[in-house]
């Protein structure tokens, strides 16, 4: 009833290509942001910001990663652990080499080196296509997680093998290491990721956006239109790498603050890549979606006993987790292949129309 | 980016193939096939089934390299040009099962045939404003002049994959089009249509030739509208050119009524 389009007229292609181009989604994209920035912060406690928000948030990133490879280019990839972890330990060993300047550069700068490992590894998808190159990418997986483990220069030679994120402050504040609170975490977590995520949609509505698209739809026609597929697939694994790696480095410093090799395992890569299925392959809002039913629910769910005061064994909760979140996941993949984003974009298209559909 | 080229005459040959020979290791698709498009002519390629037209095509795209002969465009010789660079150098393709991009809009389909004219980089593209903006918006207004020329307004933001199949066939025609092609390469725009589709579509090839001065080169199997459209036909049959001449030439031509109705023993 209150989401609908009428008398909306738009006289110029810059209102009609406009990224939210219906007033009540602009809304709403303002509502959201502010109970993020606002309401949350009031109202959440520190296990909420520290257990929920942020790992959301930062697996949101990672899966608007994945989802810009595989959702836009259409190329199959699970060494997003891998990447992850590249980005990790290029932060860390920045941080360290490098105390004077702001750790949040160093988090930005991180994602260049995953983005560089990521094009080597992005090399055999002009012969290697579908799951044939998520093949190939599990070769980066196993070979990178390798490395965390054995070379030792990656960790500074610390004796447990583990990273730490190190002290570090903004404007005074600590956002890093022991002393950083949750909340102080929490707005940087949140002013990256929704930094970062415009850019992504600003990347996907544009030229280069469609390029991909291009590719992942009809590569043949896609040459013939002048795309040349070996760079705009790079371009993919860069792009896509880059925002895995910040995601990494902002697992290390705001999240676990510390992490061993096994952190970055094959089992995160399949992690983030469920996220982008379920959530929906190209698009942005899916990753939100994705990573909020992947990680967040089962948190949800673990809790909710307690909160209405229900003594359950530990363990009996685990298990009914598994169990309704693998039913969930069941669930929603008969309603609609295509993913939440997939689900609220119908919703959206129903409600426009409400209450007559023809 | 056709701005780029120098003009060349009404009349002057833009694509010449010399003694084309293309074989699939023991499978010879075409033999020794030689022929000529002027500027701004309607150039027909026919024959039976498995003549080897496509493949013609796919040569002078690039997307095949023939073993024996040489395919010279605007005077010089392209052999192993990729497919990126024909494009980049005017010449456009339809394809004969439609190669839609299925996961976007008509608008958006028509767009990516702009994309080798959008020049906006990296970083602007990142920020989505001013100049990447600019830019989108002006070839935004392009592609809606093509929209219109097609008349293919009311689906303009409907995801290609929902289309039946004639629309489908004129959104490529439009993509193509986006492309400001000097020379456009056309496989069977009417395949599968019916006869009110087929007197459109044959509408919009002339009146493309007519407004945008573009050079035409088609694939059709059906004759009525070949030697309506075209100013000069060649056939081939088992990968060989059998005859080349105007439609009522190639009509006549013993050889091809042989090819296409079977000779008597």
């Amino acid at each position: 009833m209150f989401y609908r389009e009428v008398g909306q007229f738009k006289s110029t292609y810059a209102a009609d290509m406009a990224i939210f181009p219906i007033r009540q989604d602009r809304i709403g994209i303002a509502v959201m942001l502010g109970l993020a920035v606002i309401a949350i912060p009031l109202v959440a406690n520190d296990f909420v910001l520290a257990s929920i928000m942020i790992p959301g948030l930062v697996f949101t990133l990672a899966a608007i990663g994945l989802n810009i490879l595989t959702g836009y280019a259409g190329q199959i990839s699970l060494g997003t652990g891998a990447f992850m972890g590249v980005g990790a330990y290029a932060a860390f060993k920045m941080a360290s080499a490098f105390p004077q300047v702001n750790v949040i550069v160093w988090i930005l700068a991180s994602g260049v080196f995953s983005a560089g490992v990521g094009v080597v590894f992005g090399l055999p998808s002009l012969r290697i296509k579908g799951l044939y190159l998520a093949v190939t990418t599990l070769a980066a997986q196993f070979f990178l997680d390798w490395c965390f483990v054995r070379v030792g220069w990656l960790t500074d030679y610390s004796s447990s093998g583990a990273i730490e994120a190190a002290r570090r402050s903004l404007f005074g504040i600590a956002i890093t290491g022991p002393e950083a609170t949750p909340l102080a975490r929490y707005f940087v977590v949140l002013g990256l990721v929704v930094l970062l995520t415009f850019v992504a949609s600003n990347l996907v509505h544009g030229r280069i956006g469609r390029t991909w698209m291009m590719v992942r739809d009809m590569d043949i026609a896609a040459e013939l239109m002048g795309v040349r597929l070996l760079p705009a697939k790079l371009l993919a694994f860069a792009v896509s790498s880059y925002f895995a790696g910040v995601a990494g480095a902002m697992m290390v410093f705001f999240w676990l603050g510390a992490a061993e090799p096994s952190a970055f395992g094959i089992s995160l890569s399949f992690q983030v890549l469920f996220m982008v299925i379920i959530g929906g392959l190209g698009s942005m809002i899916g990753s939100y979606f994705g990573a909020a039913f992947i990680w967040a629910l089962p948190v949800l769910i673990k809790f909710t006993p307690n909160l209405f005061g229900i003594e359950i064994q530990s363990a009996t909760v685990e298990h009914a987790n598994s169990m309704i979140v693998g039913a969930l996941i069941i669930f929603f993949l008969i309603v609609e292949p295509h993913g939440l984003a997939k689900l609220w974009a119908v919703t959206k298209q129903k409600l426009r129309v409400w209450p007559f559909p023809w | 980016m056709r701005s780029s080229l120098p003009p060349i005459a009404k009349g002057e040959p833009i694509l010449q193939v010399e003694n084309i020979s293309l074989s699939f290791g023991g499978v010879n698709a075409l033999t020794d096939v030689s022929f000529d498009i002027l500027a701004g002519e309607v150039r027909a390629i026919i024959g039976p089934n498995g003549a080897g037209k496509t493949s013609m095509l796919n040569v002078i795209n690039g997307f095949y390299h023939p073993q024996v002969g040489r395919v010279i465009h605007r005077g010089e010789a392209r052999t192993g040009r990729k497919p990126h660079e024909a494009a980049r150098r005017g010449i456009g393709r339809t394809f004969q099962n439609v190669a839609l991009f299925k996961g976007l809009s008509t608008l958006d389909n028509i767009m990516a045939g702009r994309t080798l004219k959008m020049t906006r980089g990296f970083f602007w593209q990142c920020l989505r404003f001013g100049p990447a903006l600019n830019e989108e918006i002006d070839h935004r207004r392009k592609v809606e002049e093509i929209i219109d020329f097609l008349e293919i307004e009311h689906i303009r933001k409907v995801p290609v994959g929902k289309l039946p199949y004639g629309l489908k066939k004129r959104v490529e025609l439009g993509r193509a089009l986006a492309q400001e092609p000097e020379l456009l390469l056309l496989d069977e725009p009417m395949a599968g249509m019916n006869l009110e589709e087929k007197e459109d579509m044959s509408r919009f090839i002339l009146d493309i030739r007519e407004t945008f001065g573009t050079t035409i080169a088609l694939i059709e199997h059906d004759m009525g509208v070949v030697m309506d459209l075209s100013d000069r036909v060649v056939v081939l049959e088992y990968g060989r050119k059998i005859a080349d001449g105007t439609p009522d030439e190639v009509q006549n031509d013993p050889v091809v009524i042989d090819a296409y109705l079977g000779r008597s023993h």
